[in-house]
């Protein structure tokens, strides 16, 4: 345990120096893109590590959010309403979260690869509708002049100020995250993900549970919505399209569903892959490449990076750790522990 | 009331509804293949909107190189087939029973393949040259015409419905899929071949999207972006139908492609949302579909 410590420590400390050492481009596009899809993807990681739930609707939340502090920001074309930034955000972040809790109330009445399928038709219907819509997605074009703010003279369109700012939406997130995870919540949660009728047998009530978890994982992905507007200066149906919808996925599954952290050294992987694929093949073959790291990943790897890292340490290990939920645990109960 | 009567254009009512039922028998075409290959492998194929494009784009090639649209239709349909064997084989086939693994899987193949297609095609939009027969108008009282091509849509996906309601009812290949899906391992254990009959399915699943894409780039046409469309409108058509449901297919189109095409002739901004609200009182009224089983 105190190597892990150690570790935890060094990795904080690479991430405080880093700014220092990085020129613009990594702070902001690697740094800044990282932590912002990052956080979108430490939603679904959140869902699936501790409710056992694979969402594909967190780009949409993450859009919910992204296209509210758009509309109250950044008005275009007679679309919008300009408010304070206080305001914008609050209604932004409280948005993203009640829509994740209308999900959630769908959601719950499907699991497994149900799950999955029903958020993607979900996420599709949002992309349709603010593709469609001009009264308050402003259809096609969506919002192209989202500055990042000033706040008490500090403009977080420049990129070390920027990176502070998603350290500290990300670091607050995976705190939030890991914080659940210990409390009463979060326990019956997991109690929920293992074996839900026999929590429901203890008086739990599954779905408000499960609902909530959507709650929870819609503020943070409406968090790194914002981030990611921000970071783009635009937000449009592209924004929130199948592409980007399955990027969170893919971040998420690379740096593996098994633990938060994954999250983020998923996000990582799959932004300097995405950045430097012209160094290894053509530009326009990007998604080619990251298609087949995906596929070798799932086909390899269940367990994504952090599981990789787990399986080397083990063969290291005077004895053999335990290990977290392996990706069969998010296609929810096992049906044998559920005959009781 | 009578206002509201004089403005209701009889016309234009029978005509979105026509182009509702030839959008229903497209549907119904991609969304009864992908409910075949989930209903019996428990595999969501996230990349049946791949094999569609991919037999769009084969039968556009094989139409420009033959001049014959027949056997663009069969090329098309032969292509998306045999590339669905292929995955089963290479890819789905090793890790049976696993099915996030699989579904996981099968996105990591629909960006690659949709890559690979663009690399090919590029993003313009092709359309497949219908036979001269086929390229004419019939007169409809009301309407006063309609293309044939698109009713002969319609014709095509209740051909192909009659047929696959007879593969699965009346011939032995269908008796094995029925038995698989009730009870994969009693199957099994009476000594069925069961991986064949699994590449069987997903040849003649992964064919349905391919022939529905020939049929699909010669009525509408085809480009970059169908693949996601299609892919989205047979999870639609699966979920409000029930899953690996034949009827539920049929229906969930019916009821999924009216309700777009209305959507969008009638209120165009909000089109799409009623396609969820039905999606949406379906799974609060029957999570498992309108002809699902209970799972």
């Amino acid at each position: 345990m105190r190597s892990g410590t150690l570790f935890r420590a060094l990795v904080l400390l690479a991430l405080l120096v880093f700014p220092f050492v990085a020129n613009d481009f990594w702070v902001q596009q690697i740094g800044g893109r990282t932590l912002g899809l990052g956080t979108v993807a430490l939603s679904l990681v959140f869902l699936a590590a501790h409710g056992g739930m694979l969402s594909l609707g967190q780009m949409a939340l993450a859009g919910v959010a992204g296209y509210a502090v758009a509309y109250f920001t950044a008005p275009v074309a007679g679309v919008g309403l300009l408010l304070p930034l206080p305001a914008a955000l609050a209604i932004a972040l409280g948005l993203a979260t009640f829509t994740g809790l209308l999900i959630g109330l769908i959601a719950v009445r499907t699991s497994g690869i149900y799950t999955l399928m029903l958020t993607l038709a979900i996420a599709m219907g949002f992309y349709y509708l603010a593709l469609q819509n001009y009264a308050l997605f402003n259809g096609f074009t969506g919002f192209t002049q989202v500055d990042a703010p000033d706040i008490a003279g500090v403009s977080f369109a420049e990129p070390r100020a920027f990176y502070w700012l998603c350290i500290g939406a990300a670091l607050g997130c995976y705190g939030l995250v890991t914080y659940l995870a210990t409390t009463p919540f979060g326990l019956a949660m997991q109690a929920a993900r293992d074996n839900p009728r026999r929590l429901s047998a203890l008086g739990y009530h599954v779905a408000s549970l499960r609902v909530a978890a959507f709650g929870v994982a819609g503020l943070i992905a409406g968090i790194g919505g914002v981030l990611g507007l921000w970071l783009n200066g635009s937000i449009s149906p592209g924004s929130i399209a199948l592409v980007p919808t399955i990027d969170v996925l893919m971040a998420a599954v690379l740096g593996g569903l098994g633990h938060p952290v994954g999250a983020y050294v998923g996000a990582l992987l799959f932004v300097i892959v995405q950045n430097f694929a012209i160094d290894f093949i053509d530009r326009e073959r990007f998604n080619t490449l990251i298609g087949l790291i995906f596929l070798g990943v799932v086909l390899f790897s269940p367990d994504g990076v952090i599981g990789l890292v787990r399986h080397v340490r083990a063969l290291f290990a005077p004895r053999s750790e335990k290990s977290g939920p392996a990706i069969d645990a998010v296609a929810g109960p096992d049906p044998a522990n559920d005959k009781t | 009331m009578i206002d509201l009567l004089a403005g209701f254009n009889g016309r234009l009512f029978l005509t979105v509804t026509l182009n509702g039922l030839t959008l229903a028998a497209l549907y119904f075409i991609v969304a009864s293949g992908f409910s075949l290959i989930f209903g019996l492998m428990r595999v969501v194929n996230m990349a049946h909107g791949s094999l569609y494009l991919l037999g769009g784009y084969v039968g556009y090639e094989v139409s420009v190189l033959s001049g014959s649209w027949l056997l663009a239709l069969v090329a098309g349909a032969g292509a998306a087939a045999l590339a669905g064997a292929l995955l089963q084989k290479g890819i789905f086939g090793w890790m049976q029973g696993q099915d996030l693994r699989q579904t996981l899987a099968a996105i990591g193949v629909s960006i690659v393949l949709a890559d690979l297609m663009l690399a090919q095609w590029g993003g313009t939009a092709y359309q497949l040259d219908l036979p001269a027969i086929f390229r004419s108008f019939v007169p409809l009282p009301v309407v006063n015409r309609y293309p044939m091509p698109r009713l002969m849509l319609i014709g095509l996906a209740v051909l192909i419905g009659i047929g696959l309601w007879a593969m699965l009812n009346r011939t032995r290949l269908g008796l094995l899929i029925r038995a698989g899906v009730d009870d994969r391992r009693m199957l099994e254990a009476l000594g069925v071949d069961v991986p064949k009959v699994f590449l069987g399915v997903f040849a003649i699943g992964a064919g349905l999207a391919g022939l529905a894409g020939v049929i699909g780039g010669s009525v509408l046409s085809i480009s970059p972006g169908e693949d996601a469309r299609y892919l989205l409108s047979s999870l639609i058509v699966v979920i409000v139908g029930g899953m690996g449901s034949l009827s539920g297919a049929a229906i969930g189109a019916l009821l999924v492609a009216l309700a777009e095409t209305y959507g969008l002739a009638y209120t165009p901004t909000y089109g799409v949302v009623y396609t969820f609200v039905i999606m949406v009182a379906v799974l609060a009224v029957r999570p498992q579909g309108l002809m699902g089983r209970p799972a």
